[in-house]
């Protein structure tokens, strides 16, 4: 048989939730760094937020919970999804946050480290898209929002895999937001510039110094910077903006 | 998983789908409905809705997750989405013991 191809006749995505509660918003790897900086801003906005992450984290939040799970491991992201519809029976965002780098020559690069780098950011992002749109798509209403990378652009010696994995966020979140938009969902991306977290500490200064010269304003990012783009594509208002992915800092 | 019970899993799922999205123009829920293809009630985008809920369904009853659209169905010589009733067919012969599926 044919494959059943994606009609593309529709009105798009919505630009007004449906009525209801608290928006309900999902973020990976929210135990440290951005993720973590994220769910406490949204929490403080007065959103229900679900986090999760490999490991516990060491802070809590009210309106916060925290599933501990792998994101490229299916069946435990399955019975998040579970618990998550049990709860709160809707789910309005998704910030696929969740990324691993690793910073090595090519001819030094283990196989395991490619794996592990391809399947926590491409498989993951990919589970957490297909069952957030799963979940969004009764409400006819949702917003993805997926982490790229100025590595990519950039094309940072050294991060090979890791740029390799973003660049595939990118075509991710172009073609789904051509499949996801008869359902109300727009996709979009966002790729910050070095922000000072745990994942670029094994990168060399001089390394990231001169990475960041190469943008059009050369600073480390902030975690602010990150959420004033995605607070655009979450917004109610941006359900005409879809397959888009903002780098930041001019790349 | 017997005829009966996978009939009624479709029968239940285009039920819901109804409800969900076919609120002014239900699709049948009988046997002999068409899904997919000439003479199917759904396109291409409201078959992948459908499917789902069929796919949640099954594995509410199951308790297994259950891919209806996967390479096996993609390559039979004839598509499992003609109708209830070969859908339902279809769901009886992935969910049988000595199927890789289950
Ligand atoms: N920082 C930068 O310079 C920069 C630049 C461009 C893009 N980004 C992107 O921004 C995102 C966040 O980066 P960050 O700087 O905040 O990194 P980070 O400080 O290293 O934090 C990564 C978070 O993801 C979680 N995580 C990692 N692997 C996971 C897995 N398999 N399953 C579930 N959770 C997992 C970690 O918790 P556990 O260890 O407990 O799992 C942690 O909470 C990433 O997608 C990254 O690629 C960062």
């Amino acid at each position: 048989m044919s494959e059943p191809a994606v009609s593309t006749s529709n009105s798009g995505p919505a630009n007004r939730p449906p009525e209801g509660d608290v928006p309900v918003t999902l973020i990976t790897g929210t135990r440290k760094g951005i993720g973590r900086y994220l769910a406490e801003q949204f929490v403080a906005k007065g959103h229900q937020v679900v986090g999760c992450s490999r490991q516990a984290p060491d802070w809590s939040a009210p309106n916060y919970l925290h599933i501990c799970c792998d994101v490229s491991d299916e069946p435990a992201v399955l019975q998040l999804f579970a618990t998550i519809r049990q709860r709160f029976g809707r789910l309005d965002h998704l910030i696929n946050n969740a990324g691993i780098a690793s910073m090595n020559h090519c001819l030094l690069t283990p196989v395991d480290t490619v794996r592990r780098v391809l399947d926590t950011n491409v498989v993951g992002s990919f589970l957490f898209c297909r069952e957030a749109a799963r979940l969004m798509q009764r409400r006819n209403y949702g917003r993805i929002v997926n982490f790229s990378t100025v590595a990519t652009p950039l094309k940072l010696e050294g991060e090979a895999i890791y740029a390799a994995s973003k660049a595939a966020i990118v075509s991710l979140t172009e073609v789904l937001a051509r499949e996801l938009a008869p359902f109300g969902i727009t996709v979009n991306a966002v790729g910050p510039t070095p922000i000072e977290t745990d994942l670029i500490r094994s990168v060399p200064k001089d390394k990231m110094e001169r990475l960041i010269a190469r943008q059009a304003i050369p600073r480390y990012g902030t975690f602010e910077d990150v959420l004033n783009v995605i607070e655009f594509f979450l917004s109610p208002r941006s359900g005409f903006v879809t397959g888009q992915n903002v780098y930041l800092g001019g790349v | 998983m017997n005829q009966q019970e996978a009939l009624q899993v479709v029968l239940d799922a285009l039920g819901e789908f109804n409800q969900i999205h076919r609120r002014d123009q239900p699709v049948p829920p009988a046997p002999d409905t068409r899904l997919f293809g000439p003479g199917g009630h759904l396109d291409s985008l409201n078959l992948v809705r459908f499917v789902f809920l069929v796919e949640e369904n099954l594995q509410r009853r199951t308790g297994k997750s259950v891919a209806l659209t996967d390479e096996r169905a993609m390559s039979q010589r004839h598509s499992p989405f003609i109708s209830v009733t070969t859908l339902a067919d279809y769901i009886v012969k992935i969910c049988a013991p000595n199927s890789p599926n289950s």
